[in-house]
């Protein structure tokens, strides 16, 4: 299957030099339903793209003809008891990028495996179904599913939203059908607020503008843009927060007494930088402490000296003994207020990340017990576990139309508003606005299970 | 059922380094591996981290001392010690632990055996399978509550669904069912009493990027993983070593072939491939053409059933 042309080609691509070094891993995730051809699309990309091997091929060829859908079959478990195992993550890569696909199965517990898989994903592939669709009509009404698909990337903030037109070698006129439900999905995600990276019309079983155009299928569908996996490859990874002020959650504490080593004479703090820029002489301060210090001296992950910005990890030094402990967030010292000494309502000097204990969030809820008002659970928002109690649960929000229903409690998969209490304040700010400081999990008290994911919208109007 | 060992394609790895290959994204997932090894250190009591002397647990080793600063790794490495490994990957071990001043414990399914813990079917069976009780014995011993594990998603369909922290109840065992969602970077580490971890830091990495990263950082690795040469015979498709464990079988003809392991475990399951691949970057070059996967090229125990690798983590194996 590979010739030793292929092989030398992906080997010294001629490009190399150019995009060395330019390109991180994409991690992205494909939404559909199962007979949306879901598991046929990621099988095609897999085998077009020679990242299968002939072993695997071989589990799931029968009569000589390959299943693709069965390459991304799950577990023994899943076949017999036919119960459904979120993500599973897959690997290809091209001569200049590695992919990583979060695949989360269509079905059952769809909302929880797509969330936890969007989480961390830097694009999403939406499959639609031509052949499910009225494509004659200009006017077509899309399935609910694709717009719930949307609906959650768009609230979950995954930058790039590319919709794969599927089976469209499945209909009569495939170019029109092409054109009208382009047109459905420009006009659905524009009313959404979205602007999709790209619409590609594809034929997974086919393989079809998916990784090859096929030489007699150029121009199908009108189509002369470039194929999903040439989109794949160029799109971006998920922005750094760099021009926030500084925020950096206290991970492990490196202490040197227990050791011979004595140059440093300090205590490291290590920690993926959350937002902004963390460079030798940064004025501090440390959460919830208060206390405020300089930064002496900043390593990067593999302890080189630098300055590090958002996204990466980084070993801090402060200039001064204060105590911090994991857990902690070491973050931009308050900014000197313009407002004038007998302004008594505003103070003297304004927190860049001012610590809240009141939230209001969007839940999206994974437990199998329902979240009920009242309850308290253990939250995680960056490397700081506090105690959490659900006030009140505001709405459950319709997950075709994310609008809001009256709700007492939240069930499985269900997604809603809520208010938090929390025992101590932290750092918190909307998820629109930082993924890290906007996001934290609940956790059961009793069955420690990740119980829910939370989308901080806004800190309450009167701080407490 | 071997890596294909094409000599054209060697000419041109010795023509031209296989670094021209894209390897940006190593910076990455470096990156994320230790931040993993400190989230175990800060976020867990009594870790211990896997160590073998293979090609995985050599790149996690070489991560935990970039993360933690030359000689200062605050874990313990555990060997379990099937009484079947090689002798260059054992002498290996030991070497590297001891420059990397790490405390070394090594606990062995021969000692179960004679607890009585392990019972084995006929003299010959492997002992692979077995690791789990002695690892589980060790972990009750220790009272370890986190163990960091060279595992890839890459490597099996089990392993492409299991989380990064990967939560085990008390009698050791994965509930595939009920795996927590890993959520942005939030790691939910609470634990019952008895209860414990298992944390697969290179997740993320395949069996390419584990070469790359070889060549690219320079890490030793025990001779076997290069070409050699080796007595084997041809049995089912698989090259296996001759060895005291493994001796031929009546009719099969011994050979000395040129061959490298892709994998190392137990003497008695491990089967190189063919391969004059000589340094790093030429088996970069041969992993790209490779069409077999490393398991399938090499495992014998996990030929028996599509399932088996599941069904032993799901006993507490790795």
């Amino acid at each position: 299957m590979n010739t030793i042309e292929s092989i030398a080609s992906r080997a010294y691509p001629e490009s190399a030099n150019s995009q060395k070094d330019t390109q991180t891993a994409l991690r992205f995730i494909t939404c559909g339903s199962v007979d949306d051809g879901k598991s046929t699309l990621i099988g095609r990309l897999l085998v077009d793209s020679k990242a299968v091997l002939q072993d695997h091929l071989a589990g799931v060829t029968r009569g000589g003809e390959a299943d693709l859908a069965l390459l991304t079959d799950g577990l023994q478990a899943e076949r017999e008891q036919g119960i459904t195992i979120d993500v599973a993550y897959r690997y290809f890569n091209t001569e200049s990028r590695k992919f990583i696909i979060g695949d989360a199965p269509g079905h059952e517990q769809y909302t929880r495996n797509m969330v936890t898989a969007a989480s961390q994903a830097d694009a999403a592939v939406v499959l639609v179904d031509a052949t499910k669709l009225d494509w004659q009509n200009a006017q077509l009404p899309l399935l609910p599913q694709t717009r719930r698909h949307a609906l959650l990337l768009k609230l979950l903030r995954v930058p790039s939203v590319v919709f794969a037109i599927n089976k469209l070698d499945a209909v009569a006129q495939p170019e029109l059908a092409y054109q009208h439900i382009r047109g459905a999905l420009q006009a659905f995600t524009a009313s959404a607020g979205m602007a999709p990276a790209a619409i590609v019309p594809v034929s997974a079983l086919k393989g079809w503008n998916v990784v090859d155009f096929g030489h007699e299928q150029a121009g199908w569908c009108g189509y002369s843009g470039p194929t999903l996996l040439e989109i794949l490859e160029r799109l971006p990874v998920t922005p750094r927060e760099t021009a926030l002020p500084l925020a950096f959650p206290v991970q492990w504490v490196e202490k040197f007494s227990s050791s011979s080593d004595t140059s440093q004479g300090r205590r490291v703090f290590w920690g993926r930088v959350a937002t902004g820029h963390i460079a030798p002489g940064t004025p501090v301060q440390v959460l919830p402490g208060g206390q405020q210090a300089e930064v002496a001296q900043v390593l990067d992950h593999a302890r080189r000296p630098g300055g590090i910005g958002a996204g990466h990890s980084a070993g801090v030094v402060l200039d001064r003994e204060v105590d911090v402990s994991r857990g902690d967030w070491i973050v931009a010292a308050p900014a000197a207020s313009d407002a004038a000494d007998d302004d008594f309502d505003t103070p003297a000097s304004a927190p860049a990340w001012p610590p809240v204990r009141e939230l209001s969030a969007t839940v999206a809820w994974m437990d199998d017990e329902p979240l009920v008002a009242g309850r308290v659970y253990w939250a995680l928002h960056g490397h700081r576990w506090v105690k959490a109690k659900v006030r009140r649960v505001v709405h459950r929000l319709d997950i075709h139309t994310l609008a809001e229903e009256a709700a007492t409690q939240l069930e499985p998969n269900a997604i809603g508003h809520v208010e938090l209490v929390l025992q101590e304040p932290i750092p918190a700010t909307p998820f629109a606005r930082s993924r890290v400081l906007g996001s934290l999990i609940l956790v059961d008290t009793a069955s420690h299970k990740t119980a829910g994911a939370v989308l901080i919208e806004t800190a309450p109007a009167k701080p407490l | 059922m071997n890596a294909r060992t094409a000599p054209d394609l060697l000419q041109a790895a010795a023509a031209a380094p296989a670094h021209h290959l894209s390897n940006a994204h190593l910076d990455a997932l470096e990156e994320e591996t230790i931040f993993i090894l400190r989230e175990v250190a800060a976020a867990f009591e009594r870790p211990a981290l896997l160590f073998s002397g293979g090609k995985d647990s050599l790149v996690m080793l070489c991560c935990a001392e970039k993360a933690f600063g030359a000689g200062r790794i605050p874990y313990p490495l555990l060997m379990i010690d099937t009484g079947h490994n090689f002798p260059e990957v054992t002498d290996f071990r030991d070497q590297r632990a001891a420059e990397l001043k790490a405390e070394l414990i090594v606990r062995s399914v021969e000692d179960s055996m004679a607890r009585g813990t392990v019972r084995l079917a006929h003299p010959g069976e492997s002992r692979n399978v077995h690791q789990s009780v002695t690892l589980l014995e060790a972990i009750e011993e220790f009272r370890f509550d986190a163990l960091i594990g060279g595992a890839r998603r890459d490597e099996e369909k089990a392993r492409a669904k299991e989380r990064i922290f990967s939560h085990r109840d008390s009698f050791g065992q994965w509930q595939p069912k009920s795996q927590r969602p890993e959520l942005w970077t939030l790691f939910n580490t609470r634990l019952a009493p008895g209860e414990h971890f298992r944390v697969f830091p290179i997740s993320n990495w395949t069996e390419l990027d584990v070469w790359q990263y070889i060549e690219r950082e320079g890490i030793a690795l025990p001779s076997i993983y290069y070409a050699h040469e080796r007595a084997v015979v041809e049995r089912r498709g698989l090259l296996v070593p001759v060895t005291p464990l493994t001796p031929p079988k009546d009719g099969e003809t011994v050979e000395n072939r040129t061959v490298r392991f892709r994998t190392v475990g137990d003497i008695t399951c491990t089967c190189p491939v063919e391969s004059r691949a000589a340094t790093p970057g030429e088996i970069v070059i041969e992993t790209l053409a490779a069409d077999v996967s490393e398991r399938g090229a090499t495992r014998m125990d996990d030929k028996t059933s599509e399932a088996s690798m599941e069904k032993r983590k799901r006993d507490g194996y790795f």
